[in-house]
Formats: C-alpha cells, structure tokens, sequence
C-alpha cells in the first residue's frame, strides 16, 4: 500500500525545510542582535535592513512552504488514495523552488528590495515563485481529480484553498513595471498600493500560516493520537467562513492611515467576525481529544499539535482585538506586534509542521523515531524560547506605545523617541535570549530528524523485505 | 446549505475550486479592487509634484537599504503623534508613490515630516554615524553612501517606467534627468529624499490645523475629516 505513493519530494523537502528553518531562525538571531548592538551590522550587505527581509521571507516561504510541501506531497495522494499525477514535475518544481529561496536570499543581500512587506523580491524571482507555484498546483489538483475515494476530506478542501489564494494574491499584489532586470515600481500608488498590500500581506497570513496548516493538523492530528476528528460537519462550516471572512480584514493594518474609514471599518468588523471560524477548528481540536487527554502524558505528539492549536487559538484572539481602533492606536507600530506574529509562526506553524516531521519521517523511512527523549526536550526548548519571545516583545510593545502617548501637565509630550529606544533595549536582550532556546529546539529537530533518516536507511540497505501496513 | 449541496462539494474537485475562488474573491473585490474606481480614496492636492531625479535616486536608496523596516511614513490623526511629527498625513500626499513606504514598525521614528526638520549637515552627520548625534541610537552606519557616486545611466529607465504607472513625468524632465546626477554621492539624493519627505502640502493650511485642530485642510477624505476629532483632545 505504501509503495504506492512516492515518497521522493517529501524526502527532498525534508532537507530543504530543515536548511531553511535553520538559516531564517539565524538570521532572526542575528538581526536581533542588530537592534541592540549596531555594530554588529557588517557593511550594507549584511545590514539590518537588508536582512530582516531575508529572515521573514525564509521563515515563510523557506521554512514554511518547504514544510508544506512536503507534507501535502504526503497527504494529498493518500487522502484521494491516488498516486502523484506527475512525480517528475514534483522533481522540477523542487530543484526551482530552492533555486528561487536562494537566489532571494543573495538579490536581497544586494538590496533588490521592492519594500512590499513578505513580498519584497523582485520582477524576475516573483516569477520563478508563480511558475513553481502553478507546478505545484498542477500535481496536487491533477492528484485530487485521479482520486478514488468518493468524498474529500476537509484537508484537501484547505490545500485547495491555499492553492488558490496564494495565486490570486500573490499575482495581483506584484504587479509592476521593470525599469530594469532588478528595479520595478509597483503599478499601484500611495494609498491604494497600501491598500492592495496589507490585502496580499494579511492573506499571506490566511493562506500560508493558516489554511495549509489547518490542512495538516485536521490530516496529522487524528494520526498521531488515533482518534477520529469529532466533527467533519463544524471543520466545512469553519472552512467557508474563514475563506469567505479572511480576505476582507488586509485594513485592519492600516488602522489611522490615510486609508478611507469604511475600508478600516468593515476590516475590524470582519477581523472579530474571523474569531469564530477560528475557534471552530480550534475547539474541534479540543473535542477531538474527547476521554483521552491522558496521551499529553503519554503521547508527545499530541503534545504538540494540542500546543500548535492553542497557540492558533491565542493567535486569532489577540489578532482581532489589536484591529480595534483604541488598542491599535497603543501597540501599532510597536514591539508588540513582532510578538504577536511569533506566537502564530513559532508556536502554530513551527510546531505543528515539525511535529507531523516527527510523524512522517519514520513512516517513510520505515523506522521508529531515532529519540522520543530528544523530541520533548525540543518540544520544551521551543516552547519556552516562544514564551520568553512573545511576553517580552508584549510589555516592550505597550511600554513604547505607553511611552510615546506620554505628555506632561503642559501637554508637552514626556519623552523623546529616543527615550523609548533606550527602554527597550533591555527587552531586545531578553527576546534574542528567547530566539537563541528556540533555535537550540530547532537544532535538535534537525538532529532527530536526520538521525532517523539515518536509521532507516541503514536498516533499508540490509536485503530484508519490509512491508508497510496501509497509511 | 442542503445535505445535497455539500455532497456535490464533497466529490467533484472541479465545482469546489471554483466555488472557492469565487469565495476568495468576493472580500477581495470589494476591498482591493474597488477602491480604486473610489473617489475620496486619493484626494488630489495641487501641490504634491513627482519626485524630481535626485529625490528618486534617494527614495530607491531607501528602499535598497530597507530603511522601511524600521521607519515608517505615515503620521497617525492622534494627538501625541501629531505632536511629535507634525500635521498628520493625508492621502493624496502619496499620489506619486510607487510602492507606498508606510512601514509597519516603528523601531525608529516616522518619517513623514522629517522634511526641513533639521539641515542637510545634520542628516549627513547622521547617516555617517548615528551615534556621533544621538548617543544610543540602534541605527545602522550608511558611511559608504558619502562616498558612493551615483549611477546617471539607470535613472532614465527608472523615470520611464514611473511615467508608465501614472507619473506625469515630462520628456524634459526624463532627458534632464542624468545630468542633474552627475557629480552626485548616494548621500547627496539620500538627504534629498529625506528632506522633500512631508513638504508638499500646504505648510499655511498645516499650521492652520495644528494651531486650531479643527480646521479641516483643503485636502481631506472622508477619513481625514473624521480623524481631524481626534487631533482636537479625544485622543
């Protein structure tokens, strides 16, 4: 049965989500650092400016779609019990997805930066990301229309999605004209082109860090704990209402901008509305549990998408309520915000795509996991590296807006900005000292994971006949 | 939704993608690509022009460097902010802004205003050594701009490919373009830049506002007029 499916792109992802994973969480370590101690910014090249771009693109799109590929070339033949519609082209779109990260990492080392926020690359690298895109829809929607079950389970309803919303917005929002091979102006000006940004920027959110990662918690959830999702009804109701509500919300970043009020408006009102789609798969995680929540003891993959969804759930409580005009107006702009983001791709994303690594690497390989011991220290390493990220950037983020509102009995203002550079500095500290334990967690990941790899192909060279029960 | 309906979901891929698409698309429509037929989305004001040569190359050095990351460019209708950077900004002020440099992070202050703030000197002390002017600032060194010459070659491109998304740049204006970069360092279009960013406005009808914070300039969109309450003490 499991000699059916193929296993090569999710192995070969395997090893480019892990350098990747690596390198943005360096980066972010670094650029970290940067902020408290300038010194440490190397020439232009190696700058802050230049490197935060680096450090967000290859979390998402480095560590996050390699990640996601991988795993839906896992998922989504087994779910339409149908083999890959073009494995060569799964090969293709490999070798020219790594070839896009890496020549995004040197343009933007040189400082070919559009400035659109998670899409800074420029006119010739965006499209090298639309032609591996559509190659990758082209195998995963030719595989759903071979399948061979009668009904698509909600995971391949959330693949598509993301499919589709990675098209639409990505396409649309890089729209420019080149003034020469690596220099183009944004067809879109001023208020509109923020408009169509934060539409992309905030949908990236939805169709990156969200719909795929629901996609494999609904398949990889029910796997690791051998529970059956409780309810298939309330996951299509949340998967309607978080398509339809997400991609009305991109204002919600522009809150006090110039942007005309209505827009502001309906964004808040649709980013609260998003709070209950949100907590349906949320609670649909919980409920999955049912009798069992002994396995947080005694499963620690359990531990860890039970974590991941928690995490979704404080994500998509603090998200909607930072849309509200008075409390947009204290942490916008702030440090809070970074620590908002990172509770979503720290705890969400990165725990729940590394736990189903820990889930499919031993499958594939036909081996058990090199060291469940290993993967709990992981698991408590990222965790408090998360925490340690997220609180410190919240009480640096409210000082600094606290501070900024500040104005004596005169009404003069109380400090200068340089007063809230100064304050933070502290908590700059204590934030890289959280992303330092988190990458320590992520090393260890890579360690167990390749070890296990290890394993199973040194017991696979042996000329024993293994069989593979169905998956 | 009818148990039937779902099932036909369910099964055929083809009718879920595209009643997908239509789902995305719906949100989409009505915030990203409507607006732009929206008057009052981009009010015009007479005295917002191009950025001329020299402004350009320092906008694109802006960009180059990233400088978006930790500066943004957008001052909020709040009392303390407009305190702290002046008039608040106004739509039509990024008529010619191509991408839009608002920001998201504020781990420097905004630049909307920093136009004629402080003289060219103080901006080139600056970007040499921040630290020399504000003893524990976390910016970054640009000492290389000083002494990096400008590349006159690219800038007619650059300005035609502006002219093609809206800007009215004139055929003078593109065939004066590289002579007025000759001679010039990345520093000298980096302080250009710099200090146009907030200038083209109305500086009678600003003070005005600032001043009284009710009046509400000649250039306003239905948000501006609404936020102007603000700038009055409720915030």
């Amino acid at each position: 049965m499991e000699e059916r499916y193929d296993s090569w792109p999710v192995k070969a992802y395997t090893y480019s989500m892990i350098i990747w994973g690596l390198a943005s969480l360096l980066y972010g370590v670094v650029i970290s650092l940067q902020m408290v101690y300038p010194g440490l910014n190397f020439g232009e090249y190696f700058s802050y400016g230049r490197m935060r771009p680096i450090h967000t693109n290859g979390g998402a799109f480095g560590f996050g779609l390699s990640g996601i590929f991988a795993l839906s070339y896992y998922m989504v033949p087994r779910l339409a019990k149908a083999p890959l519609f073009l494995p060569q082209l799964a090969k293709i779109n490999f070798w020219l997805y790594n070839l896009t990260i890496a020549a995004a990492v040197i343009t933007l080392h040189l400082g070919f930066n559009t400035t659109k926020e998670y899409a800074e690359l420029e006119w010739p690298i965006d499209i090298l990301v639309v032609l591996f895109w559509v190659f990758f829809a082209v195998n995963m929607l030719g595989t759903i229309f071979m399948k061979t079950v009668d009904k698509m389970y909600v995971s391949l309803w959330y693949v598509i999605a993301t499919i589709l919303g990675v098209a639409v917005l990505y396409i649309f929002n890089n729209l420019a004209v080149p003034a020469s091979l690596f220099k183009s102006y944004s067809l879109y000006a001023g208020v509109n082109d923020a408009n169509v940004q934060w539409w992309y920027g905030h949908n990236a959110v939805a169709f990156v860090f969200t719909t795929p990662i629901l996609a494999i918690f609904f398949y990889f959830f029910p796997k690791v704990t051998n529970l059956p999702l409780y309810s298939h009804r309330l996951s299509i109701v949340a998967f309607w209402s978080l398509v339809f509500m997400y991609l009305w919300t991109g204002a919600h970043h522009l809150i006090w901008t110039p942007v005309p009020d209505w827009l502001q408006t309906v964004a808040i009102a649709f980013s609260l509305m998003l709070i209950a789609p949100s907590w349906g798969s949320v609670i649909n995680g919980y409920m999955t549990m049912g009798n069992n929540w002994e396995q947080m003891k005694t499963n620690y993959l359990a531990k860890f998408f039970i974590l991941g969804i928690t995490f979704y759930g404080l994500q998509t409580l603090q998200g909607p309520s930072q849309a509200i005009r008075s409390i947009s107006s204290l942490i916008h702009y702030t440090d809070w915000v970074p620590g908002h983001v990172h509770m979503g791709t720290m705890g969400w994303f990165a725990m729940t795509i590394m736990a189903s690594f820990y889930y499919v690497i031993p499958k594939i390989y036909k081996t058990d996991l090199y060291s469940i011991k290993l993967a709990n220290t992981h698991f408590w390493l990222v965790f408090t590296g998360q925490i340690i990220y997220s609180i410190s950037m919240w009480i640096a983020g409210i000082m600094q807006g606290a501070m900024w509102k500040a104005t004596n009995p005169d009404g003069s203002l109380k400090y200068t900005f340089q007063d809230s550079i100064t304050a933070s500095y502290v908590y700059w500290d204590i934030r890289a000292i959280g992303g330092v334990i988190f990458l320590a967690g992520a090393i260890i990941f890579a360690y167990n994971i390749f070890k296990t790899i290890q394993k199973g192909s040194n017991a696979s060279s042996t000329p024993s006949l293994k069989t593979e029960g169905a998956v | 939704m009818s148990d039937q309906n779902v099932n036909v979901l369910e099964r055929k891929p083809v009718i879920l993608i595209i009643v997908t698409l239509l789902v995305i698309l719906i949100g989409s429509v009505v915030t990203a690509l409507l607006p732009f037929f929206m008057e009052g989305m981009e009010v015009k004001i007479s005295t917002v022009r191009p950025y001329t040569a020299l402004e350009l190359e320092g906008r694109d050095i802006y960009m180059r460097e990233g400088c978006n990351n930790c500066h943004t460019q957008t001052v909020r209708p709040l009392r303390d902010e407009v305190l702290r950077y002046g008039e608040f900004s106004k739509s039509g002020e990024f008529a010619y802004d191509h991408p839009f440099l608002w920001g998201s992070k504020r781990t420097g202050p905004d630049l909307a205003r920093i136009g004629g703030k402080y003289p060219d000197s103080w901006h080139v002390q600056h970007m040499i050594d921040p630290r020399s002017i504000v003893k524990e600032s976390n910016m970054p060194a640009y000492a290389f701009m000083a002494t990096t010459p400008l590349d006159p070659s690219t800038i007619q491109s650059k300005m035609g490919a502006l002219r093609t998304v809206g800007v009215p740049y004139t055929d003078e204006d593109i065939s004066a373009a590289p002579g007025l970069l000759t001679g010039k360092t990345e520093m000298d279009a980096m302080v250009a830049y710099l200090q146009v960013l907030g200038t083209m406005i109305n500086k009678a009808a600003v003070e005005t506002v600032v001043d009284s914070a009710l009046v509400v300039p000649d250039s306003t969109t239905v948000a501006d007029s609404l936020n102007s309450i603000s700038v009055s003490g409720v915030k």
